[in-house]
């Protein structure tokens, strides 16, 4: 018998009411989640399934992580492209299980920038990434770890 | 549940400055239940999608590696007071949230 009938009423009213408003939004949008390019486990693979051929190394992707994360479960990174034309930013850390960790698509009315905090499970090179006008640009960060971050 | 979701807009010069953390445990699938010793399983948020007035303004794909209780700064141009900010996230269990905000 469920102890809680009133409650749970009322926690799936709440949560149906959610999940309408959610999915108009969600099912409308046009790109799948990359499986291959997130299941890849060098990142050499996972650009070539994110289409990226030849990447230009640049001076124009402005990166901000720390030099060494004590604690490579929470790695905040803040990433600025300023390179016209910026459609993506992609995230990767080069000895993670699967490299890429996550990818941001920019539509029209928002900055090229993007802050979050990512697993680290080694020190290891931090790679970002930029789609902009159809071409790749990279930065490279190397990113001491002092706690790995996969077993958190 | 407590708050699966905490938003907050700052405005300033047209651009709304928009923090979100949401509570996720977002399980790598390698992680051991410390009492029962068995693999947690793969438990991640996978996409989040952000709308400015009901216009898609950012869309990101995660994987395990976006840390638990994800945080995600974004900056919306060409934003004025009273503008809805919303974002909706969904995990690999096909579970899903939103929440909205207004800017000022």
């Amino acid at each position: 018998m469920n102890a809680y009938p009133a409650r749970r009423r009322r926690f799936l009213r709440s949560f149906g009411t959610l999940v309408l408003l959610a999915f108009a939004p969600l099912r409308a949008l046009a790109a799948q989640w990359n499986k291959s390019a997130f299941d890849a486990k060098v990142v050499a693979e996972s650009l070539k399934h994110i289409g990226a051929e030849s990447i230009a190394d640049s001076g124009q992707i402005l990166l901000k992580a720390p030099e060494i994360a004590e604690n490579g479960a929470i790695v905040p990174l803040e990433i600025t492209s300023r390179i016209p034309g910026t459609q993506t930013i992609y995230i990767f850390a080069e000895k993670n299980p699967q490299p890429l960790a996550a990818s941001f698509d920019f539509v029209d009315g928002i900055e090229p920038f993007v802050a979050t905090r990512i697993k680290m499970n080694e020190s290891s090179a931090l790679r970002i990434v930029v789609k902009a006008d159809g071409k790749f640009y990279g930065t490279v960060r190397e990113v001491k770890v002092t706690i790995g971050g996969c077993g958190a | 549940m407590a708050d699966p979701m905490r938003i907050r807009v700052t405005l300033q010069d047209n651009v709304a400055d928009v923090k979100v953390l949401i509570l996720h445990p977002m399980e790598t699938g390698l992680r051991k239940d410390p009492v029962s010793g068995q693999i947690v399983p793969l438990h991640f948020i996978k996409r989040v999608h952000a709308t400015h007035n009901g216009k898609t303004v950012l869309d990101a794909q995660w994987s395990q590696a976006v840390s638990r209780n994800p945080f995600l700064n974004f900056r919306v141009t060409g934003a004025k007071q009273g503008d809805r900010i919303a974002i909706t996230w969904e995990d690999n269990r096909g579970d899903t949230a939103s929440i909205e905000a207004k800017a000022g």
